[in-house]
């Protein structure tokens, strides 16, 4: 059970990128993980509610979406998702495979910010307006 | 109405920048840590008395740090074989992460340390996800523990550099099917090495020693298939 590690974690970044947008609310917050991330979604949605008491993500809403492991064959350039528990020997010429190209991430996809006049300052954070299902 | 923003930031990135802040400086000053992951009973520290006692034999400068919720059993244990030991208590948190190591490396690890072994919190799922800044990750399964360990485990068994089977003098009676052990190991972490040992029989006597020593010379280590994706 580290996902109250990970919740703590997550809360900080978003914390940390708040302070430098000067943002005052966030209404959820997404993140990506991989079948083979070792975290436990629902684990992580109950951390992630007190992790974020008494922060500007009071009451925000995690989303997560699971990424599948998929590999690839440096053989015959096969590729195949994993699954759980991983199959990392292809099984297209029993080769052991050469990349695993999805399954491991963790990592913060979007952030829906409460407030609207906010701008992003720094240069890795992209704006973009919501798309229609996201009003 | 609101803004959304493609944050596009790894959760553990924190934890990843001080560990490759720790490994750098520890590699600079010679010194190469070696992180053991296992179950808790696995014998994590039964096979370091063991290695640490060669070590200092062999006048190899080693240093062990070990971590556990509760007690300094462990520590008084590996403190016999005569280095420099030192107990993290984690007052229940489930793993190690590198800037705990930092703090309790701070002004405790001997100038001239070549191989500072780390004895994980036994668990095989929360570590497996924090680099400590190691050169050389083990991962350790007792034949008492089942040959489908490695399937159960993958995350722990994908991302290791050397996978220790301890216990061995009990292979027989547990009926353990080392062969089955092997095919599971290699479905996760295809090429890594598998080393048997037992601390009673005296199999595999320096075998950690020997690939700490040879991660520290700067020989490649395995590169886990799995340790490839991160984002």
């Amino acid at each position: 059970m580290h996902e109250m590690s990970v919740a703590l974690a997550v809360v900080d970044q978003v914390e940390q990128a708040a302070r430098s947008r000067g943002a005052v609310g966030v209404e959820s917050v997404s993140l990506d993980v991989g079948e083979l991330a070792g975290v436990v979604p629902d684990a992580l949605a109950f951390c992630f509610e007190l992790a974020c008491a008494g922060t500007v993500l009071e009451g925000a809403e995690l989303f997560t979406r699971s990424v599948p492991g998929t590999a690839r064959c440096g053989t015959c350039a096969d590729v195949w998702d994993v699954g759980m528990p991983p199959q990392l020997i292809c099984p297209a010429c029993g080769n052991a495979a050469a990349d695993l190209v999805s399954g491991r991430e963790l990592r913060i996809s979007e952030v829906r910010w409460a407030d609207v006049e906010a701008e992003a300052d720094a240069a890795h954070v992209r704006i973009r307006e919501p798309i229609p299902q996201e009003s | 109405m609101c803004r959304v923003v493609d944050l596009q930031q790894a959760v553990l990135a924190k934890n990843e920048a001080a560990a490759q802040i720790l490994r750098t400086e520890l590699t600079t000053r010679g010194t190469t840590v070696v992180n053991l992951l296992s179950s808790p009973g696995s014998g994590k520290t039964a096979l370091l008395e063991r290695e640490l006692l060669l070590a200092r034999e062999r006048g190899v400068p080693a240093a062990a740090l070990t971590a556990d919720l509760a007690t300094e059993n462990d520590a008084e244990r590996l403190a016999r074989s005569g280095v420099p030991v030192k107990q993290i208590l984690t007052d229940g948190l489930c793993h190690l992460e590198a800037d705990m190591l930092a703090r309790h490396l701070h002004n405790w690890l001997p100038e001239d340390t070549r191989l500072l072994f780390v004895e994980n919190v036994g668990n095989l799922v929360c570590p497996a996800s924090y680099d400590l800044g190691e050169s050389l990750r083990v991962v350790l399964a007792s034949v008492t523990e089942g040959e489908d360990k490695p399937l159960k485990y993958p995350t722990a068994f994908g991302l290791a550099h050397l996978v220790v089977v301890t216990k061995t003098d009990m292979a027989e009676p547990a009926a353990f099917d080392e062969a089955v052990f092997r095919t599971n190991v290699q479905q996760v972490n295809p090429g890594v090495e598998v080393v048997l040992t037992s601390v009673r029989s005296g199999e595999g006597a320096g075998c950690l020693l020997d690939r700490a020593l040879s991660a520290a010379e700067g020989s490649a280590v395995h590169a886990p298939v799995m340790a490839q994706a991160r984002a």
